[in-house]
């Protein structure tokens, strides 16, 4: 599966699309999906939660293992996407359309602080050898 | 360098994801877990459990050698074919692995007994063999594969890959099998549902898995495979017990037989024993998954208590975290506990375990 060009990734496996209405849209990769295996339980962060770069904000639980989220940048939580939880397979469907959460960014720079699709790219084929 | 099935290559061919389970090159799943769970609870699906080891003890008195050296009875295999699950214990009665015994004649018993253990058992058997009858010949049979074919269609679908097998097992019931030319087959299984175990010669083994695939059967993983057992509640060894553990404390009083009076090993330990601990089943009422390990605290009687999760998982079949779990004797089943998720009390009922059998949901 190729990475998405217009996203950028953190290294904890998280991706992020800037919106035109200047918040962000996170959500997994599908590297991440694939390690974890089929999903069976998502826990998300509260609306309106005010979270630091790289603080644990949600869980990803597969049939094999619990995996934290970690927020790619610091913001506030605008909205879930509640309707994820009831069914959690989606992730491994798409992973880059089951978005997880959306957040203001606090501190735009740290955007630029990313990696791009080709740096991804590069950590995956690094992990995998 | 892993251990191979010889069935290695076929599973490459069909797209597993391949796994290091306890040094055997083994698949995880095909896809999704979840589809192959569902798929041998609908319909029929297929293991690859080569890893295991069937073990045949030939000579004279092999009734006599398995008297001493099981716990359960094999008196209790008078019809050839029977099967018969039981724990083989230390001189403590510590449990060194659960395995199944099938009775071929007077002559010839065969065991099957687990991967990770199969070194320690042979060992233990001919020691054992050594010390009390020099004559019995005892043969790891690593030139055998075994596939597991379970679901409601499974048994068919067997007969359609090999139809003249079908008349010496149709009639075959639950725990017991029979032999057709190179094929051993038992109506026995690790998940919950019918279906046939089947022993065949190595090289026979990837045509056979090919031919059931192509009957329809789908190949089910390590991941399949362990979600099924949870909700049937079959104990996996290593997880649920262990040597430091005796057959009371890990839900399988049923397989103890200390009626007879027959002296098998760890009899004197486990007659004086006093159970202090019990295995129980544990579905989360809360969201979330249960997992191995995990504190179980409470109340009882205004006392305080804590036990662990031996075994916790999701249950594709319920939709829910189910677990197995040692807690002290004294709790109830219908109790409520809590379960140390992650630094958050989550709360669960103990329930009378198995979860699941053909197909149904039983809690």
């Amino acid at each position: 599966m190729s990475i998405p060009t217009h996203l950028k990734y953190s290294k904890s496996h998280e991706w992020v699309k800037s919106e035109a209405d200047g918040t962000v849209t996170v959500g997994i990769t599908h590297h991440a999906q694939e390690l974890l295996g089929d999903m069976v339980f998502i826990e998300l962060p509260e609306v309106g939660r005010v979270l630091k770069q790289k603080e644990e904000c949600a869980v990803a639980e597969s049939v094999k293992a619990a995996a934290d989220v970690y927020s790619p940048i610091s913001g506030e939580v605008t909205a879930v996407n509640s309707p994820l939880v009831d069914e959690p397979g989606k992730i491994n469907e798409d992973a880059y359309s089951a978005w997880l959460f959306k957040l203001k960014p606090s501190n735009t720079a740290e955007l630029d602080g990313l990696m791009d699709a080709t740096a991804y790219n590069e950590l995956v084929e690094n992990e995998d050898h | 360098m892993l251990k191979m099935t010889p069935l290695n290559q076929a599973h490459r061919d069909m797209n597993a994801k391949m796994v290091d389970f306890g040094g055997w090159d083994m698949p995880l799943h095909y896809g999704s877990q979840l589809d192959e769970h569902h798929k041998v609870r609908q319909d029929a699906g297929m293991f690859d459990v080569s890893h295991m080891l069937p073990v045949d003890i030939k000579g004279d008195n092999v009734r006599d050698f398995l008297r001493r050296l099981v716990a359960n009875n094999v008196d209790k295999l008078t019809l050839p074919g029977k099967a018969l699950y039981s724990c083989m214990l230390t001189p403590q009665a510590g449990i060194i692995d659960d395995l199944i015994i099938y009775f071929l004649s007077e002559t010839w018993f065969r065991i099957v007994v687990n991967a990770g253990t199969a070194d320690k058992d042979v060992a233990w058997m001919l020691k054992k063999r050594d010390e009390w009858a020099p004559n019995l010949e005892i043969t790891p049979r690593r030139d055998l594969a075994m596939i597991a074919v379970q679901g409601p269609n499974a048994r068919a679908k067997v007969w359609q890959v090999i139809p003249n097998s079908q008349s010496a097992t149709e009639e075959l019931k639950q725990f017991q099998s029979a032999v057709i030319g190179q094929y051993f087959i038992a109506r026995t299984g690790y998940t919950g549902e019918d279906g046939f175990e089947i022993i065949l010669p190595a090289a026979d083994a990837p045509a056979f898995w090919k031919s059931l695939y192509a009957a329809g059967v789908a190949p089910a993983g390590l991941g399949a495979r362990d979600t099924l057992r949870l909700e049937a509640g079959m104990n996996l060894y290593g997880q649920d017990m262990d040597e430091t553990k005796n057959p009371l404390e890990s839900g399988l009083s049923w397989t103890v037989d200390l009626k007879s009076e027959r002296d098998f090993i760890g009899k004197q330990i486990l007659s004086d024993t006093v159970v202090t601990h019990q295995l129980v089943g544990l579905v989360l009422v809360d969201r979330g998954v249960l997992r191995s390990h995990q504190l179980v605290v409470g109340q009882k009687d205004g006392v305080e208590y804590s036990g662990e999760i031996t075994s916790g998982g999701f249950s594709p079949t319920m939709n829910q975290s189910i677990a197995l779990a040692r807690i002290p004797a004294q709790i109830t089943i219908g109790d409520e506990v809590d379960v140390i998720v992650r630094d958050k009390k989550l709360r669960a009922k103990v329930v009378k375990y198995p979860f699941v059998r053909n197909g149904k949901v039983l809690v």
